[in-house]
């Protein structure tokens, strides 16, 4: 029993997980049964993704020990490239790529700095913030461009599908993604070396584990991720807004540290960074809902990522004194 | 006598001007626990980051087994068969004693490009046997390092180097920060590695540990050896003169 217990204690996830489920019932009641039905459980779902997709990359990188502030800019400079090819005559399936790629030049450019010069990334990524944001600008040249109709297969991302429309396309890429994701880091060696990275850098060095590249890596997955992720906003939208994912890069380590990823590093799960997402888009929905000011939204979301923080150490503290696992 | 292990010869390594190691030469024999000790800055941690392969000499060869060797990194040393336990642990806390066991060696059950999917019931399996070859009885291979007390962790570590059948291993000042009875336990297993077949190089500045548990001293000091005898014919009163 208290080995099961401390099992519990120990799930960096565990205090997103009560939070969710206690706002959820709050909010359902708030809103007289509104909060859970159908039709709005369809329209929170379909906006999750584009949260959750830049958090299970902004949460992969915290657990190596790395931070990226440059997630919003990329969430629209990578739609933004994609954008103005298309207006420009060039096919989707060309554009959508030279997206991606500019996503994880981003990437690889945000890893070798602040690995080469060895740069906090708090850093770096700030200054990755206004340069891929005032890319995105410059070469929209401040409007969105003119995507000629049919030229992305929005189907393939937007659509509505399952029992009763209640998931967007995007939802099931978004499934798939944190399937792949938390798999590569719970069952993949290379997961056992992102999270030894994070959790203690010399051992990791030491025990000879390219260090340099599995952070690279990182960094290149977290901005591919936030490219993705804005990929699917504009199709949902239709044009690519170059002020799209703004302030999303707090969201997202928000979101993170919400599903309990330690800020230096090597803790917190992949489910945990999602399970923050969730909770944002909850409150978000849920207080409109309950009718309260929509102003109050990002006091919620502050109260909301301390709290986490707090209950999670104390949490961490409780399942420490139980002692299971040493010695017999 | 048997062949050298390891034989080091005319190792110079500098530091922006700074002579850390002045043309060192040593030959240890298989087996043997060497004791090396030294003041802080005597060359001792260069001397044993360069085999173990964190460092690169200057100056200077080493030969391993009776070849020639150049280590680039740690894990050139460690597929030589040289396993280094650093005073600050070679282990992650946040991780669990089965995956810091194999970090960066992982089993795979299939694999592309060297990246693959974990063998994790083998390495539960070896954990547990790792562990009780050097008599340590931790309940579950999945309780994090982080919970286990420094003379655990040592002792993890020791599992780990020797169940990768290491021929050397180096031990960083691993009695540091370790309580009295942990100290021993440490100890206890530097002495019992000859009996394994295993070479072990000891670093300490607490002179009475090295004592207690090496068979040959070597004393350093301004990245010279100023001394190299048998522990019998050594006494500790000898050593602090050198030092």
């Amino acid at each position: 029993m208290k080995r099961l217990l401390k099992i519990y204690l120990d799930k960096p996830e565990m205090t997103g997980i009560v939070f969710l489920i206690l706002l959820t019932a709050v909010f359902e009641i708030r809103s007289d049964g509104v909060f859970l039905n159908a039709f709005n459980l369809q329209g929170m779902l379909g906006l999750l993704p584009e949260t959750a997709l830049v958090a299970i990359g902004v949460t992969l990188l915290m657990i190596c020990g790395e931070f990226d502030l440059s997630v919003g800019s990329v969430f629209a400079l990578m739609p933004m490239t994609m954008g103005v090819m298309l207006a420009d005559g060039w096919p989707f399936v060309l554009a959508y790529p030279a997206g991606m790629t500019v996503a994880l030049l981003v990437g690889l450019v945000n890893g070798i700095i602040t690995v080469r010069f060895a740069i906090p990334s708090f850093i770096t990524t700030l200054g990755m913030l206004f340069v891929a944001r005032s890319a995105t600008i410059v070469i929209s040249g401040g409007f969105p461009p003119v995507i000629p109709p049919d030229a992305m297969p929005k189907a393939l991302f937007t659509a509505f599908v399952g029992p009763g429309d209640m998931f967007r396309m995007s939802f099931l890429w978004f499934l798939a993604v944190a399937l792949l994701v938390s798999l590569m880091l719970s069952r993949t060696n290379f997961g056992n070396w992102i999270r030894a990275t994070g959790g203690f850098l010399p051992a990791a060095q030491a025990m000879g584990i390219p260090t340099a590249r599995v952070k690279i890596a990182c960094f290149m997955l977290c901005s591919l991720l936030a490219g993705f992720a804005g990929s699917i906003q504009v199709m949902r939208l239709g044009a690519p807004l170059p002020s799209i994912g703004e302030g999303l890069e707090l969201q997202a380590v928000a979101a993170a540290v919400i599903g309990g990823t330690a800020l230096t590093g090597g803790i917190g799960t992949i489910l945990g960074g999602i399970i923050g997402a969730t909770l944002i888009r909850v409150i978000d929905n849920g207080l409109v809902l309950s009718r309260v000011d929509a102003n109050w939204f990002k006091m919620a979301l502050g109260t909301l990522t301390v709290g986490a923080v707090i209950l999670n150490a104390w949490l961490r503290q409780k399942s420490r004194a139980i002692r299971v696992e040493t010695e017999r | 006598m048997t062949d050298p292990i390891i034989q080091v010869q005319g190792l110079h390594k500098w530091y922006s001007g700074v002579h850390a190691l002045n043309g060192v030469s040593l030959d240890i024999q298989p087996n043997q626990a060497v004791g090396l000790v030294g003041d802080n800055g005597a060359g001792k941690s260069t001397l044993i980051n360069i085999l173990s392969g964190m460092q690169i000499a200057d100056e200077g060869e080493i030969r391993f087994e009776g070849r020639p060797v150049q280590f680039r990194t740690p894990r050139d040393a460690m597929d030589a068969g040289i396993e280094t336990i650093y005073q600050y642990n070679s282990m992650v806390p946040t991780m669990s004693i089965a995956r810091n066991m194999f970090i960066g060696r992982e089993p795979l059950r299939a694999s592309v490009g060297g990246v693959g999917i974990l063998d994790r019931k083998a390495m539960r399996e070896a954990s547990i046997a790792a562990l009780r070859d050097v008599d340590l009885h931790l309940r579950s291979p999945d309780a994090l390092v982080g919970e286990l007390s420094g003379g655990q962790r040592q002792g993890v570590a020791i599992a780990r180097a020797m169940h990768f059948k290491s021929k050397v291993m180096i031990l960083d000042e691993p009695t540091n920060h370790l309580a009295v009875k942990e100290t021993q336990k440490v100890l206890g297993f530097i002495q019992s590695l000859s009996e394994l077949g295993i070479t072990a190089i000891f670093i300490s500045h607490n002179i009475h540990h090295v004592f207690e548990c090496c068979d040959r001293i070597v004393a350093m000091a301004r990245g010279e050896i100023v001394l190299d005898r048998p522990t019998s014919e050594t006494s500790m009163d000898e050593l602090h003169e050198v030092l």
